[in-house]
């Protein structure tokens, strides 16, 4: 597109996003700092994820985007054209053709390979936040590896409702060092990307943060010795594609209460 | 018990700026033993049982606490680390307004449950388990264990400030005006309850107070200051029936006998 630079950030700070990510991908589970731009779109739509895409994107590469696990929702329809215009890049609503995912909420259900890239858009990046609001303190945290007290919301979880109702975004051990928010993605996602060879990118705009899941790292999910940790489950099948292993999204289809449950990624 | 003290303090002076917060200051604290530090406010009290707590530096002297593992060491000589383990195991804080020490947005038996679950218990039985058994040890009703903190009378809370620190038995305890915004009535049951649990566990206890009352109830030695220094320093019932330094004098003469 004629004024734009190729995937619209200039140079400049494709260099500096790749340097953050660089770092992200050496320490695996740390929060990067870094100086996040204006993006043409509003916080919380993916502003972190669509400029670690727009670092790393090349004119070869094959980019899907998906969002709460559809190809064709707003956020999805929207960013997908903004690398089409800007990069001229192929795009893609299949998994197994693309070498780029950018993903809201979702990890797709065929598993990635050592060729693709998965890039998360971040809402919020700090877990230790809710019990801490100084960053320096969840900083010092962070180096100390003083993580005891993250299992004080799960324990709260066990007294109200008999188990850990945490559904998503569940705070994950990333090499055994530094405790990640796997972004709002379901717990169901959770064991895909432990030990994945897939690399992870996760990029918070807001926050200005960026961080890193190389392949084969291990992702262990917080629990307790008796309440160990476990993905959700359905007693019914998708009701377009009869998936038994899928994650479902329950979808009210007329006004006399009747439900279907459908498989929520697309593809 | 052991024969040499727990905390030995040598010539602890922090300033703000110009202004003195405490000045040379020196003493030794043995194992099983309480001492109150009384003096009016701005005395310097509260900065020096912050510099002993490690939660501000002092600008001279040093602190030396006989750790379990290697014995005395000066805790600003420590690793960072390793002074915030010992913080949160070996040491409890008693805040005056239990909101600074609690978290208020989860329950009694995750407050209590926290600093266990900071040196590594996984297991959520047992951890519920410690804290049912500290609840009744603090007289706080066991169905009020799912409870948030913030349902519970100011009593109740102070009271779940201490099972929150007593449960990683430490060793020392500090105390701010632990009765400080407490009624007379609440304030007698809390000091009957902490005497007990001192004598039973074999603390040491530093509490600073401005209550001569409760100095005599729970101190076996007191510390006067003022002005940011020691003016005397002896066995309560001695310095609070035989004062020596005029200020101490003034400080026994102002109670009011009802």
């Amino acid at each position: 597109m004629d004024g734009y630079n190729f995937a619209y950030l200039d140079e400049q700070t494709k260099r500096m996003i790749r340097r953050a990510l660089l770092k992200a991908v050496a320490i695996p589970g740390y929060q990067v700092p870094f100086a996040s731009r204006e993006m043409p779109l509003p916080y919380g739509w993916g502003t972190g994820g669509i400029q670690v895409t727009a670092s790393i994107i090349g004119a070869d590469d094959v980019l899907k985007v998906i969002d709460q696990g559809a190809d064709d929702t707003t956020n999805a329809v929207s960013i997908r054209r903004f690398f089409a215009r800007t990069a001229g890049v192929r795009t893609t609503e299949r998994t197994a053709e693309a070498t780029i995912v950018q993903t809201r909420h979702r990890i797709p259900e065929a598993p990635l390979r050592d060729d693709q890239i998965i890039v998360y858009q971040v809402p919020m990046p700090e877990p230790l936040r809710w019990l801490e609001a100084r960053e320096t303190e969840t900083r010092k945290m962070h180096a100390l590896a003083e993580y005891g007290v993250m299992h004080v919301k799960l324990y709260e979880d066990v007294a109200r409702h008999g188990r850990i109702a945490t559904a998503y975004d569940y705070p994950v051990m990333v090499s055994g060092r530094y405790l990640m928010r796997p972004s709002p993605i379901p717990k169901f996602d959770n064991p895909k990307m432990d030990r994945s060879p897939m690399l992870q990118l996760f990029g918070a705009g807001r926050e200005k943060r960026i961080y890193a899941v190389p392949p084969y790292t291990t992702v262990r999910s917080l629990d307790f010795e008796d309440h160990p940790f476990d993905i959700q489950r359905w007693d019914q099948r998708c009701a377009l594609c009869d998936a038994g292993d899928s994650f479902l999204d329950e979808v009210i289809v007329d006004d006399r209460g009747g439900r279907i449950f459908v498989c929520s990624d697309s593809d | 018990m052991s024969s040499r003290p727990l905390l030995q303090v040598r010539g602890v002076t922090r300033r703000y700026g110009p202004r003195v917060g405490c000045r040379e200051v020196s003493f030794e604290l043995w194992p099983g033993e309480v001492l109150g530090v009384v003096g009016e406010s701005g005395s310097g009290k509260t900065t020096l049982l912050k510099c002993l707590s490690a939660q501000l530096v002092p600008d001279a002297g040093a602190i030396v606490y006989d750790t379990r593992d290697d014995g005395p060491r000066d805790i600003f000589a420590l690793s960072e680390p390793r002074r915030r383990l010992l913080a949160r195991t070996d040491w409890g804080i008693v805040h005056q307004h239990p909101v600074e020490g609690l978290r208020m947005g989860v329950s009694a038996g995750a407050n209590v449950g926290e600093r266990l679950m900071a040196v590594g218990a996984r297991h959520y039985g047992r951890i519920r388990g410690q804290a049912l058994d500290w609840l009744g040890r603090v007289e706080i009703p066991r169905d009020r264990i799912d409870d948030l903190p913030r349902t519970f009378s100011g009593g109740m809370l102070q009271r779940l400030q201490i099972a929150r620190n007593l449960v990683s038995r430490p060793r020392l305890v500090f105390m701010d005006e632990p009765t400080g915004s407490l009624d007379v009535s609440v304030q007698a049951r809390l000091l009957d309850l902490l005497r007990g649990l001192v004598a039973e566990l074999g603390l040491s206890v530093i509490v600073v107070t401005h209550d001569l009352a409760v100095a005599r109830l729970l101190a076996h030695r007191l510390m006067v200051m003022r002005g940011g220094a020691v003016v005397e320093h002896g066995l309560t019932d001695q310095v609070l029936d035989d004062p020596q330094h005029p200020y101490t004098q003034l400080l026994v003469a102002s109670i009011l006998h009802p």
